[in-house]
């Protein structure tokens, strides 16, 4: 194939006019219907943004565009309902839990990917059926056993379990390690280096924006959870989360449209704003997912 | 899984050399490795995964209320499950049918016409992916109240344009029969992950591949349907498991939704309430087991449902991953 290109080297014929005008075209109808759907997938936010900056009473009738901007909302918001609990309760247990997550699974998912040893592949498929079945498979035990230990109510039944591996993560990380390169560890390894140091020096180091990926995504998904704080915490308001409490904040506030946009504009804030500062991590991680698995 | 690993260990005869010694002290040094690197895992299979799969075959035998200890009732559980209970069908039907076979397909053709039409795409790729990705982002919660409110039927913004245009709006939500295709419309604003997947797998199709197909005289669809779709068949597969196994589990969106909608037709003041609002629509079967779990509290019911769920997510992957090999193109291993 190369050897062809060497010998003579081609030049691209410029098509005809009819083909440029057909491609033209088609580029013009692909434009547009991309721009159709971007349009489509936009307005739902637009129409959010929008009512929560209505007043009460415009949030009721057929208007779209907000009269006066009536921005004091999202101060309304705060005074309404208890929203700087929810945030801090919501953070307590997306940072602990994404640092237990990093924590417990790298080192699993080096075992599975870079040492050798007898049932590794066994329980490789352990972890990929874990991460199959769905958690409410095993939610009443393990509800009995929080209730047992009289801790639901609080965030630990949240919390600890991810600080034992998490089987998504572990997945994630084992299909990056094993892209690492062997020759970086054997050179470690012929410096005299153990395996826990290359571990925690060369594997982490490597696979930083692996593990960026992972943490956001295992923060997204704890700041985003609703089941497991609904079962744990529902009962408990002084424990709730942020979904939890955006989630009944209309029956409170009955018929105050605008108000529960506004709510959710601020829930969803901080995930698109992080999403803004770190696009490279969520492009590199969604494509790990996908593409090498 | 590690009990092979220390078998291994007492398998060597006594009285050995010493470079045979130092060999295996080596590899007891490695195997303590091992069990110390795994050992979050091991822990964390046991207590929140293992224990709990036994304890809810058990419980489910049992009748349990949390309040006084588990009384042995046999099949019981499962008689009221499969002949008895007259919501568990409604529940299977709307998970199966419309959650699984309606959405799922739904949701991987769309995603791949996105991707496709994202990868062709001369100028601003990078910002379609972007708003294209977006609402994947969005919190579930947040997503679902703000879909209840666009829809809402009186003065929510689609109904608002479609009465411009002379078309009298569905009651979304809150009518039986749109409840859940308002819901898979949801499902669909959110295939941001899944295309972002798909649009990687196309732009990595070898381009000499097209090139090839073009000079055997192959059309844009042909080379659709001959070059892009058996590259990018594993991929598709992986969405098709992955969507099959979140329908299986679908609750927070139809949780809310039912519980908003409902309190916007009827006002109620108490929290979370109207589950499958309106009339059983949106009873999807994790909701079902949460109710009878979590506020009825019958623990061993709703471990025989949960039974019946494991047995069920695990068989469909399983005859989807094993059926895979007739229509999924296995590449040359790289």
């Amino acid at each position: 194939m190369t050897s062809a290109a060497a010998t003579t080297p081609l030049v691209r014929r410029r098509p005809p006019p009819h083909v440029r005008r057909k491609r033209f075209l088609v580029g013009v109808a692909q434009h547009s219907v991309l721009i159709v759907v971007a349009i489509a997938f936009l307005a739902p936010f637009v129409f959010i943004v929008l009512t929560s900056m209505m007043t009460t009473h415009q949030a009721l009738s057929a208007d779209l565009w907000p009269h006066p901007f009536r921005l004091r909302n999202f101060a309304d918001v705060f005074s309404k309902a208890p929203l700087a609990r929810w945030t801090f309760n919501t953070l307590v247990y997306s940072c602990l839990a994404t640092i237990g997550v990093l924590v417990s699974s790298v080192p699993v998912a080096y075992a599975l990917a870079r040492l050798r040893w007898r049932g590794r592949d066994a329980a490789f498929m352990i972890v990929l059926i874990a991460l199959m079945l769905p958690p409410q498979v095993s939610v009443v035990p393990l509800y009995v056993m929080w209730a047992k230990l009289h801790l639901v109510g609080t965030l630990w039944p949240l919390i600890v379990p991810n600080w034992f591996g998490d089987a998504f993560t572990i997945f994630l990380l084992r299909q990056f390690f094993l892209t690492i390169p062997e020759e970086y560890l054997d050179a470690a390894r012929v410096d005299g280096c153990g395996e826990l140091r290359i571990l925690f020096t060369v594997v982490t180091r490597l696979a930083k924006p692996a593990l960026a990926a992972v943490a956001l995504f295992s923060f997204l998904y704890t700041f985003n959870d609703f089941f497991l704080p609904l079962l744990y915490v529902g009962e408990n308001s002084h424990n709730w989360v942020l979904s939890l409490g955006l989630a009944q904040f209309r029956s409170q506030h009955e018929v105050q449209w605008n108000l529960t946009m506004a709510a959710t504009v601020l829930v969803m804030a901080p995930v698109i704003i992080l999403f803004f500062l770190a696009q490279r991590a969520f492009v590199e991680g969604i494509t790990l997912t996908g593409v090498k698995g | 899984m590690n009990g092979a690993v220390a078998d291994t260990a007492g398998a060597s005869a006594p009285a050995l050399p010493l470079r045979t010694r130092a060999r295996r002290r080596a590899d007891w040094r490695r195997r303590r490795l091992v069990l110390l690197l795994m050992s979050p895992w091991i822990v964390g299979f046991s207590v929140f995964f293992a224990y709990p799969l036994v304890m809810s075959a058990y419980l489910s035998f049992n009748h349990y209320d949390l309040l006084s200890p588990p009384r042995w009732v046999g099949w019981a559980n499962y008689h009221y499950l499969f002949n008895v209970d007259p919501l568990v069908w409604e529940a299977v039907r709307n998970t199966v049918v419309w959650m699984v076979l309606i959405a799922v397909p739904c949701q991987v053709l769309f995603a791949f016409g996105v991707a496709l039409l994202v990868a062709r795409a001369k100028s601003g790729s990078g910002v379609f992916r972007t708003v294209f990705y977006l609402p994947a982002l969005a919190p579930p919660v947040a997503a679902t109240l703000g879909f209840v409110y666009i829809l809402n039927p009186a003065t929510g913004p689609v109904n608002v344009l479609l009465s411009h245009i002379g078309i009298n709006g569905p009651l979304w939500f809150n009518s039986p029969q749109w409840s859940k295709p308002s819901l898979i419309l949801l499902s669909l604003w959110g295939i941001g992950n899944t295309m972002i997947i798909f649009l990687a797998a196309v732009l990595d199709v070898p381009q000499h591949l097209y090139e090839s197909a073009e000079l055997d005289g192959a059309g844009p669809l042909q080379r659709l349907r001959y070059v892009t779709l058996p590259t990018v068949s594993p991929v598709i597969l992986f969405a098709v498991v992955l969507g099959v196994i979140q329908g299986l589990q679908y609750f927070t969106q139809a949780f809310v939704a039912a519980s908003i909608a409902s309190g916007q037709a009827s006002q109620a003041g108490d929290t979370f309430s109207g589950l499958g609002y309106p009339n059983h629509s949106t009873l999807f079967y994790p909701v079902l087991l949460y109710q009878h779990g979590f506020t009825d509290f019958q623990m061993g019911y709703a471990s025989a449902m949960a039974m019946l769920l494991l047995v069920v997510s695990f068989a469909v992957t399983l005859v989807i991953v094993l059926n895979s090999r007739k229509w999924v193109h296995q590449a040359v291993p790289r």
